[in-house]
């Protein structure tokens, strides 16, 4: 059954201090990416409920799949949504979807949202994607570079490693802080050489730790380096599946000499968490007109 | 907002940066790109509250901006870009 | 007394023995995990002794690793030099290995006019059409035959091996036919390669040479790309090596390694 050493896992929740029905601007935001899928809504300006799942093989049944995870349980259905936004590589393809918005604007939204209006620079990690955000206090972008034509930094680089060390992803971090000494990085920041690189190693007699930590350092080196491209101000903060890699995070921490933000809520849903509070915006926008 | 188009990967960092405060979606980095490199939309995908048209890097090309923006550095000598020269407010610039 | 040259690449080793610019004797070994034991394997394997080998001369990514050579020389050069004095009509060569391409342009001369490398990135190398191979669970050869019946046309957005895979995985689900996705795979990386031509000028006649000139189902989309024809000699992955044989007898290397690493 372990042969999924990718396979992270999937989760819900919902706030259990808020009765939706009483709510008077209720959105969605759905966030379809080529790795994983998040969906959540918003009740008047507060994270209500949600879902965060596999993106299978299309982009509308990974929509409909991640929202309705996100209602599970709390009797809402798609119609009680007033206005719905999606994000991600998916977002034309969400089938109950008012708008699609880009996931740079989603995610600075986001994180202002999860981490606070001191957050400047916002890195997220994502399935298939790098990105660098600068963002002002209210959320809105005022800098960003994304890298999603390479798979170095991303998340599916780290898929790639937790097959071939046959270590389950959510295990992969901790085990790389269990070495006595930092070794040096792998050499390439290509996955697949990464990955040759690291057979040898291993064929060499280098323990498991030792390997994964010898790539947590070169994602991680890759990334600052990625980053200082458009610099570093704090508050720093980091969202997606990688920031739950407690090994990629320290060293990214070390290389930067910053500590980044910790986080209070699911990393990877911070691009739903903007779309949906994009459509609580939009919503406003449009009452105010009529 | 300075958006950044392109890519790094094992070979090298590849960015087209367009500022976005200063452009107004005049287009006229459009047709001099020999690859049509550039294009303008009526609403900036990431800034969905900005009201003027904006210049953005065409999907179909960020990936392989490398690539595309070959002809115009050749190896040796490189004359100023054709994008560059055109933007009439500096709003661009190469990375590489 | 013979002249040898010795490509150390990051798949194979490849040496070729000459005699007044002709092939006497050539080997081709799997590099394997131990790049010195599988040099010291070609060397061994060669019908012509080694003591009747007056001049070494080494190129390709692992030239540092050979004991033997008194002389190197870069891998462009070595192309540039194989080719032309494999069919001196050429004046583009395109070389692809395992982990690195190259698209170089020659003068009448075989002098180097301009070139452009690809490399540290497996999506402009062969590293890419194995990694999809293996995706589609088929060997390299059967992958080029099944590209070559292709009528679809498929294209692929990836410009990584990795997310290449995931994309075949999408294709695969929307039942894409198998030679239309083989096809898309030669399509992608022939695109790559193309574009470093374009960069360096393309020019009449053009060669390929590099192990994966041997998948006909890339030569197909390259020709196709170029809008033209496509010279792929005997033993494509040897021509660097001849390269290497020819300039040792023209007295035109370098004689430490740190003058031709860049």
């Amino acid at each position: 059954m372990a042969e999924e050493y990718w396979r992270w896992t999937e989760s819900r929740w919902t706030n259990p201090d808020i009765d939706w029905k009483k709510g008077d601007i209720i959105t969605g935001g759905v966030d379809v990416g080529s790795v994983s899928s998040q969906a959540v809504v918003f009740v008047d300006g507060q994270l209500y409920c949600y879902g965060n799942t596999r993106t299978g093989s299309n982009s509308p049944d990974s929509a409909h799949k991640a929202m309705g995870l996100a209602m599970e349980d709390t009797g809402m259905s798609l119609d009680d949504l007033q206005y719905t936004v999606g994000t991600g590589y998916g977002r034309v393809n969400v089938p109950f979807g008012t708008r699609a918005i880009t996931e740079i604007a989603c995610h600075a939204r986001g994180a202002n949202f999860m981490y606070g209006p001191t957050v400047k620079t916002v890195l997220d990690m994502g399935g298939q994607d790098c990105k660098a955000i600068h963002c002002d206090p209210r959320g809105k972008v005022t800098n960003f570079l994304m890298n999603d034509k390479c798979a170095a930094g991303t998340g599916r680089g780290m898929e790639v490693f937790a097959d071939l060390l046959q270590v389950p992803i959510t295990q992969i971090g901790e085990l790389s802080l269990q070495v006595e000494k930092e070794p040096p990085p792998v050499s390439s920041t290509c996955v697949v050489f990464a990955k040759s690189e690291a057979s040898s190693l291993l064929r060499e007699g280098w323990p498991k730790e030792k390997v994964i930590a010898a790539y947590c350092s070169a994602m991680a080196h890759r990334v600052v380096t990625l980053l200082e491209r458009i610099g570093v101000e704090e508050d720093f903060a980091i969202t997606g599946g990688i920031a739950k890699n407690v090994g990629v995070v320290g060293r990214i921490e070390k290389e930067l000499g910053i500590t980044a933000l910790k986080p209070k809520i699911d990393t990877q849903i911070a691009g739903a968490v903007g779309a949906a509070l994009f459509g609580d915006a939009l919503v406003k926008k449009e009452r105010k007109k009529g | 907002m300075i958006a950044n188009y392109g890519y790094k990967d094992g070979s090298g960092d590849y960015f087209i940066a367009i500022d976005t405060d200063r452009c107004d979606g005049c287009g006229a980095c459009v047709p001099v790109c020999p690859n049509s490199v550039f294009m303008v939309m009526d609403e900036d995908p990431n800034d969905p509250m900005r009201e003027e048209p904006v210049a953005v890097v065409a999907d179909d090309q960020r990936k392989k901006i490398k690539y595309a923006c070959a002809q115009c550095k050749p190896g040796g000598e490189r004359m100023p870009l054709p994008c560059v020269v055109a933007c009439p407010v500096d709003a661009i610039t190469h990375s590489w | 007394m013979y002249t040898a040259g010795i490509d150390v690449g990051a798949k194979t080793v490849k040496i070729v023995v000459t005699q007044d610019g002709k092939i006497v004797d050539r080997q081709i070994v799997s590099a394997g995990q131990d790049a010195q034991a599988a040099i010291e394997e070609a060397w061994q394997s060669l019908d012509t002794p080694i003591a009747d080998i007056g001049l070494i001369v080494a190129t390709g990514s692992g030239r540092k690793s050979t004991k033997r050579a008194k002389g190197y020389v870069t891998e462009v050069a070595a192309a540039a030099k194989g080719a032309q004095k494999t069919q001196p009509e050429v004046r583009t060569v395109v070389d692809v290995g395992a982990e690195e391409g190259r698209a170089i342009r020659i003068d009448e001369n075989g002098k180097v006019v301009d070139f452009a490398i690809n490399e540290k990135c497996a999506a402009g190398a062969g590293a890419f059409t194995e990694a999809m191979a293996r995706a589609l669970e088929v060997d390299l050869p059967t992958l080029a035959a099944m590209s070559l019946k292709s009528t679809g046309n498929v294209a692929m957005n990836a410009q990584c091996a990795v997310f290449a895979e995931s994309e075949l995985v999408t294709l695969v689900h929307s039942n894409t036919p198998k030679q239309d996705m083989a096809k898309a795979i030669h399509d992608a990386i022939s695109d790559r390669i193309v574009s470093m031509v374009r960069r360096v000028g393309m020019a009449e006649k053009v060669m390929l040479i590099g192990g994966v000139a041997l998948n006909d189902g890339f030569v197909a989309s390259l020709a196709n790309d170029l809008e033209t024809s496509v010279i792929v000699p005997q033993d494509p992955q040897l021509v660097s090596a001849f390269g290497a044989a020819i300039l040792g007898e023209e007295g035109n290397y370098a004689e430490s390694l740190s003058e031709t690493m860049e």
